[in-house]
């Protein structure tokens, strides 16, 4: 294998497939994202999102297909490999998943004692650093279940941030979240991205991913059906699938003014 | 008549009911012991282990719940000693075989809420730990199991305060423990019901201070989230 230079795509699927109950969730899906890319996943629920979010780290294991990680191919036999790769493959989910029995700063810290091996004071020093960047170093001793629904899901993604990953997979990242609780959230990832953070991230937030997105991938039945920069699938005058998608979705949500005005760049 | 209750407690009861208490003491706590940790084993292994693992546990349990505990005791004292593989044969101790005997029957019940504990964690903690890189194991050890644990220490607590009652039938395979040591007292005294009910007393006592130290556990494991219940 070569080199990984500054063309390599830093992850790569191809040809994913994954077949769940009789259904293939994943039809013959690939992808790649180059360092510092956005690229974000739409479509209706059931197209098969958040199972590709999943393949591409091995938590659901794709029936076929390979996942190259700088140009070299993960080999999910083998744990260590799978484990050194999932430490470099950041995920975020929709329902935050924090451990309950541990606080904010031993949420971010726990991974980087038994995984990375840190001592407990280097890491709860990377901790800290960590809840500051998504501002919530004065939370760092608060439980889950005292930290609001906003506040979790930043602190899940600074224990992601804490691996130092090459790329991060968000799978909905405010789809369980009240609405005053998004902008925070949002903020956030607004700042990863501007911060050159690689990310694949799924989610229904048309217009707010629209300014950060290098491209939407448009996904429906478990197969990529269209994909291009928000210009050219929702700009003036275009008719996509992903357009009458988004028209829909800010039609039902009310989001932004006229029916379509919202997805028009 | 015969001498008052206080200076018959003073003289005979009391002296007895110490030996058989410490004798007590040194069956329930290995015990107990020995049942969290088969109860914990069989109850990760019943949600984690491979499948004829958990099979064998799934036996395990199905077995040991579902017998008389006074059956099991008299087959580890009376029963084994009689089988013997390749002319070996092992004999039980009357104090190792109680232990033996609570050991693995208080694991089967442990396990069942070891189990209900694990199974109460959200799926979604365990991949979220997988995805930071850890392995399914540290996933367990580290994320899982100090949250079903407490969930179900209360659980794990009551077998205990049951471990400790029937810790009295070690008494019928010779332990003199607590009630072996009142049934003498009472066969040679006549005085059955002092006796029977300063037995009672002294396993309300045991069962109270062994409430009252599961309750500091718990206290000290209590994180926001996984409080008792206030009454």
């Amino acid at each position: 294998m070569s080199q990984p230079s500054e063309t390599t795509p830093i992850l790569e699927a191809r040809g994913l497939v994954k077949v769940l109950g009789g259904n293939r969730v994943l039809d013959s899906v690939s992808l790649s994202i180059g360092r510092g890319r956005v690229k974000v996943l739409i479509g209706p629920s059931g197209a098969g999102k958040s199972t590709l979010l999943q393949c591409l780290n091995f938590l659901m294991p794709p029936d076929s297909g390979h996942i190259l990680l700088e140009g070299r191919e993960v080999n999910a036999q083998s744990r260590k490999e799978l484990c050194a790769f999932r430490q470099q493959v950041g995920m975020i989910f929709q329902d935050f998943n924090l451990f309950d029995h541990l606080s904010a700063l031993e949420n971010v810290r726990v991974a980087l004692m038994k995984v990375k091996g840190m001592s407990k004071l280097d890491a709860t020093e990377r901790a800290i650093a960590e809840l500051k960047r998504v501002g919530l170093a004065d939370r760092a001793a608060n439980y889950p279940a005292n930290l609001s629904g906003g506040q979790k899901q930043r602190v899940a993604i600074a224990r992601a941030l804490a691996m130092d990953p090459k790329v991060m997979l968000l799978d909905e990242p405010t789809s369980a979240l009240d609405p005053e609780l998004i902008g925070e959230v949002l903020s956030v990832i607004r700042d990863l991205a501007q911060g050159g953070m690689t990310m694949i991230m799924a989610t229904h937030q048309i217009s707010f991913s629209a300014s950060l997105a290098d491209e939407f991938i448009f996904m429906e039945k478990g197969r990529v059906v269209e994909q291009g920069s928000p210009a050219e699938l929702l700009g003036r005058g275009v008719s996509s699938r992903t357009q009458s998608f988004c028209s829909k979705i800010s039609e039902l949500t009310g989001e932004g003014g006229g029916a379509s005005g919202e997805c028009r760049l | 008549m015969s001498t008052p209750y206080f200076e018959f407690l003073r003289a005979e009861l009391a002296p007895g009911l110490l030996d058989g208490l410490w004798v007590s003491l040194l069956v329930i706590a290995p015990s107990a012991l020995l049942g969290a940790c088969i109860g914990l084993a069989a109850g990760v292994l019943r949600v984690y282990g491979p499948k004829p693992v958990r099979l064998l546990t799934e036996a395990y349990v199905s077995l040991f719940r579902g017998t008389p505990l006074v059956v099991q005791v008299f087959f580890w004292y009376f029963a084994l000693p009689y089988i013997s593989i390749g002319g070996a044969s092992i004999v039980l101790d009357p104090v190792p075989a109680a232990i033996l005997s609570f050991g693995l029957c208080s694991g089967a019940y442990q396990s069942e809420y070891i189990r209900g504990g694990l199974m109460s964690i959200k799926r979604g903690q365990i991949r979220a730990a997988l995805a930071l890189g850890m392995t399914t194991r540290q996933a367990v050890t580290s994320i899982v199991l100090p949250q079903a644990f407490r969930r179900a220490l209360p659980g794990c607590g009551n077998e205990v305060i049951y471990l400790i009652k029937y810790s009295s039938l070690a008494s019928i395979i010779t332990v003199n423990e607590l009630t072996g040591t009142a049934t003498t007292i009472a066969k040679n005294t006549w005085r059955n019901i002092e006796v029977f009910c300063t037995l009672g007393v002294y396993y309300l006592v045991l069962v109270t201070l062994a409430t009252w130290l599961l309750r500091l556990l718990e206290d000290a494991m209590s994180v926001p989230g996984f409080e008792r219940p206030s009454a």
